[in-house]
């Protein structure tokens, strides 16, 4: 059942079916990727998780987050090649998202300062990468509230139809997960407004705090089959109420 | 008719459609491939009916439309048999004298016959001319001949006799044959298809499918178009006998969209297919079934690549996953699927109905069998030829395709597509077969060539190729995605005079990382334009950026166009037509362009009687 | 929303399954052939039919160059952008379109008149270069017969 492999010379035991860079994470050694979230699929879009792969005699150079580990494999994470390689794709990804900050620490770590290509004039979703992570965040949690827009030079993300979702729920994974803080959300104590949607926040009954949107509370009670007074609280409030009851219990 | 149970019902009905139809009976076969019916065959079809019926020869006369003969630079395109002459550049004003002389008379038109250029000599017989002469025709070869929306008309060729044949031998056999015929993938990459077959088959599952990839996404490409419309039948035939080696029960046709007419001859065909017991369950008896959806591609080049073709007809974006695991192991709604494209499909039946022995016995050792190019752009006879793998380019390019027009030079043939490479006039004399073509740094691809001359500005070409590669990619990959559309950016700075030395540097530069880290074939291979042009064009290259000068005079900030004072001859012909009223001049005396009001939209240059107006 | 469409998209959709994923790209080309273009609403309700997210349906919509989302002029002029075509010319025949209808490929005119379209290879190379007037196949293309060919459309119209 378990997977054995060597990376950078060492052996790496690693589960049937994982993935290349969660093995190689969990074992210490360092890959960089933008587009990747242990939670969705992988995709291989940034480019950037490029490692070498030795298997049956041949090299290859492959991105590792949506690479299966095969027995026998001997994985290199970093070499001139590997490094030369990352720095384009990074020069790339700089040159359409100048203002974010992780792209730029990244590209500053393999010596890409400004990139040689002019800047993508993209009034759509400046500094956007296209990775899809939000997509696939939001597909991941049953909206599907967005979406993808054209192909190629031509890729954007965005809403469909370019309106408003109706599956959207607010609840703000895509603006968590997005490696270039390109997806724009504003948050009030009473209300977080995102995607051309202001969504109401359902206040913690002891503090008032925001737990959760109205309408995600609504979603996941509904889905998940939580209890209907699941999100009466926020977390604060609701730990604060577990360690009473656990204080109050008679020892 | 009712379905046929089992193989002799099928021989007996082959027996009755030959005896209704003699050899020697007449018949006047018309091209109606979309290159000819494009260029009017189907009101030549319909001028045809009424002469025929007004002499009242319909029914001694037997009329077809038939599939795509390849020849389309003369078309339209009219056989008669059972002489198997050839009129070329047939029109509806010929139609009575050709069935008053030619039908009636058996008297041959001398205008219409095809004269040889280089020779001057008149040619009677479609075999005779040397654009057929030289080819091996075993795929194209009844497209001539039936009318490809009529099974009985592919049953009398012999259509089905290898299904029977494959039925008898049984699904190991018939793999076993196809793997020592050693035949490879026609759509790209040219993996041997046996190889496909048996890994689909051995994988563990409930349920298989076949594919045929018909979405011939290279722009110049028409052979898969051709084979669908001109012998649909063939393509089935040789689906179902992949399907019972491999133990499918199920395929798609996976069609382009832009082919409306293959679409329409396909559908037919499963028809008539489904109608006699050829597709469906129990197909004559065996105990085998099978049948075929059709899928209609929402217009992506990036479809061709098989994984991106299955998340297509899942009714997914068409974006290519990461192989391995390959279709043949897990495929289409994630069971083994065996994909191969029209053309390697229908090479099937030949095999099983000749052998294999025979089939690698045409051919080189590593490339058997034939293979067809649509053979366009720069050349005289432009249309689809098919020939043993191995043949020179010269042979394809100048005996065949009768050289180049205008006694233009010869610079470079592409092929291989978008992604393919182009290779110069000293490459002309290597053999034409898979591992040559990747050797050299293009690509077999699906068969495209394409011809250039010393008009075609090879670093145009290259931006031409990255334009459409840029819209083409699906924008999953950074490199594949921004770096094509970089690499577009440079070349097209590069063709405007804007670029040095460095931006030919960091055009290979880059062209190299979309090589060597983006997911997919589409990815990897994108980049072999600029790469193969680089190669053997780099001086045009080098005109570009050092002398700022485009040799072919096509890139149009780097020409400018003026007339010619000692041949023009003021006949205002220019001066008319210029959309930009940048030619001056009075009747009968010497014009001028106004450089600064000139578009070089080359208008002048096309309608100038005397070659007056000249780019520099 | 016009309830006009609804109907219209309906009567596509009772002729696919529901709930079939892989039915997508037909209905969507089913769609086109009934609007000549991908009506959001009839979109939507393609969504619902084969169960869908919108989302997917958009996404998909908008990859493929045959499908458009946008309504289309009255004739579409295509001019083939193959290779053959290429290197006989077709850029010019594509500026030219342009010229003459004061609008960029992919655009269509104010009226609704014109669309001017590109198409990759139609597999007439033979006849290149070539550009597609209504469904006809115009060959050997210059730049002075377009003009010609989209100046009689618009007469023809004027009448």
């Amino acid at each position: 059942m378990d997977v054995k492999l060597k990376i950078n010379d060492v052996e790496v035991s690693a589960q049937k079916g994982e993935y290349l860079l969660d093995v190689a994470r969990k074992a210490g050694f360092e890959i960089p990727s933008l587009c990747h979230h242990e939670a969705v699929r992988p995709i291989g879009s940034c480019r950037v998780c490029l490692v070498e792969v030795v298997a049956g005699g041949k090299t290859s150079l492959t991105t590792s987050c949506n690479y299966v580990v095969e027995p026998g494999i001997e994985v290199t994470t970093d070499s001139e090649l590997i490094h030369k390689m990352r720095a384009v794709n990074l020069e790339l990804l700089l040159a359409r998202a100048p203002g974010a900050r992780r792209v730029r620490d990244l590209a500053a770590r393999y010596g890409v300062s400004r990139p040689r290509f002019a800047p993508v004039d993209d009034n759509w979703l400046p500094n956007c990468i296209l990775c899809e992570l939000c997509v696939r965040v939001c597909e991941h949690q049953g909206h599907s509230a967005l979406s993808t827009l054209g192909r190629g030079d031509q890729k954007k993300i965005g809403l469909p139809f370019n309106r408003p979702a109706e599956s959207c729920v607010g609840c703000g994974a895509c603006y968590s997960v997005c490696p270039t803080e390109c997806i724009l959300m504003k948050e009030t104590r009473t209300n977080r407004t995102i995607w051309g949607q202001t969504f109401d926040f359902v206040p913690c009954k002891e503090c008032g705090a925001p737990v959760i949107t109205e309408k995600h509370r609504d979603f996941a009670i509904k889905n998940q089959e939580l209890p209907e007074n699941y999100y009466d609280l926020c977390e604060a409030c609701k730990q604060a109420a577990a360690s009473k009851r656990f204080a109050s219990v008679a020892w | 008719m009712a379905a046929f149970k089992n193989a002799k019902q099928l021989a007996d009905h082959r027996k009755k459609v030959v005896a209704s139809r003699p050899e020697n009976r007449k018949a006047i076969a018309v091209c109606a491939g979309t290159g000819c019916k494009a260029f009017g065959s189907y009101k030549l079809l319909d001028a045809f009916k009424k002469e025929l019926k007004k002499r009242k020869l319909d029914r001694k006369v037997e009329l077809r439309a038939t599939g795509c003969h390849g020849f389309c630079e003369r078309g339209p395109l009219v056989l008669f048999f059972p002489e198997g002459m050839l009129y070329q550049r047939v029109q509806v004003k010929d139609v009575e004298e050709i069935v008053k002389q030619t039908v009636v008379k058996e008297k041959v038109i001398d205008r219409l016959l095809y004269q040889d250029p280089t020779t001057g000599k008149k040619h009677k017989k479609e075999e005779d001319i040397p654009f057929y002469k030289h080819q091996a025709r075993l795929v194209l070869k009844n497209n001539g001949l039936i009318d490809p929306t009529s099974i009985d008309d592919y049953i009398r060729i012999g259509g089905y006799n290898s299904l029977v044949k494959a039925l008898g031998m049984g699904p190991e056999k018939v793999l076993k044959e196809v793997k020592a015929a050693k035949l490879r993938g026609r759509g790209g990459a040219g993996f041997p298809a046996g190889i496909k077959w048996e890994t689909c088959r051995n994988t563990e599952s409930d349920k298989r499918y076949v594919i045929c990839n018909a979405d011939e996404g290279d722009p110049g490409a028409f052979m898969d178009r051709s084979v669908l419309e001109g012998n649909p039948h063939s393509v089935v035939e040789g689906m179902l006998i992949g399907a019972y080696a491999i133990g499918a029960d199920e395929g798609y046709v996976y069609v382009r969209q832009e082919y409306p007419l293959a679409v329409e001859r396909l559908e037919i065909a499963l028809d008539a297919a489904r109608k006699q017991g050829l597709l469906g369950k129990n197909i004559l008896g065996s105990g085998f079934g099978f049948d075929i959806h059709i899928n209609r591609g929402g217009g992506a080049f990036v479809c061709g690549e098989e994984s991106a073709l299955i998340a297509s007809i899942e009714g997914h974006r068409g974006v290519p996953k990461r192989r391995p695991p390959y279709p043949a192991v897990c495929g289409l709604w994630g069971k083994p699927t065996n994909i191969n494209n029209v053309e390697t499909w229908a090479n099937v039946p030949p095999i099983i109905d000749r052998g294999a022995k025979w089939f690698a016995s045409i051919g080189t050792q590593g490339s058997t069998g034939t293979k067809i190019f649509s053979l366009v752009g720069k050349v005289n006879n432009t249309g689809l030829v098919e020939v043993p793998m191995g043949m020179t380019l010269r042979e394809i390019v100048f005996d065949i395709g009768g050289g180049i027009p205008g006694g233009k030079k010869f610079k470079a043939v592409q092929t291989g597509g978008p992604s393919g490479g182009c290779l110069p006039e000293k490459k002309l004399d290597v053999p034409v077969d898979f591992d040559t073509l990747l050797r050299e740094g293009a690509m077999m691809g699906s068969g495209g060539m394409i011809v250039m001359d010393e008009d075609t500005c090879m670093v145009d070409l290259a931006k031409y190729f990255l334009r459409f590669l840029k819209f083409e990619s699906c924008g999953n990959c950074t490199s594949c995605r921004d770096g094509l559309m970089r690499l577009h950016e440079l070349l097209v700075d590069i063709a405007a005079g804007r670029g040095t030395e460095a931006t030919i540097d960091l055009v290979e530069e880059l062209a190299q990382v979309v090589r060597d880290t983006s997911l997919c074939a589409l990815g990897s291979t994108a980049a072999n334009p600029v790469l193969s042009t680089l190669r053997y064009f780099r001086d045009e290259y080098e005109a570009h950026v050092l002398k700022k000068r485009c040799p072919a005079g096509v890139c149009k900030e780097l020409i400018t166009f003026r007339i010619d004072p000692k041949t023009c001859n003021g006949c205002t012909l220019c001066r008319v037509r210029c959309p930009q009223e940048a030619v001056v001049g009075k009747k009968g005396q010497v014009h001028k362009i106004i450089q600064k009001k000139c578009i070089k939209c080359g208008i002048c240059k096309d309608v100038c009687n005397q070659d007056a107006v000249i780019v520099e | 929303m016009s309830t006009a469409i609804a109907k219209q998209a309906h009567a596509v959709l009772k002729n696919h399954p529901r709930d079939e994923p892989s039915a997508l790209v037909n209905v969507l080309h089913d769609i086109q052939d009934e609007f000549r273009y991908l009506p959001e609403e009839a979109l939507r309700l393609a969504s619902e039919h084969l169960q869908i997210s919108t989302a997917q349906v958009f996404g998909v919509a908008s990859f493929f160059k045959g499908f458009h989302l946008k309504p289309r002029g009255e004739h579409i002029c295509t001019v083939c952008m193959g290779t053959a075509c290429h290197v006989r010319g077709a850029p010019r025949l594509l500026e030219q379109a342009e010229r003459d209808l004061g609008i960029s490929s992919g655009q269509t005119t104010p009226d609704l008149q014109f669309t001017i379209e590109e198409v990759n290879c139609v597999g007439a190379c033979a006849l290149g270069p070539l550009v597609i007037v209504d469904g006809e196949y115009n060959g050997n293309m210059t730049p002075h017969r377009l003009t010609k060919l989209v100046n009689k459309i618009q007469k023809k119209k004027g009448k």
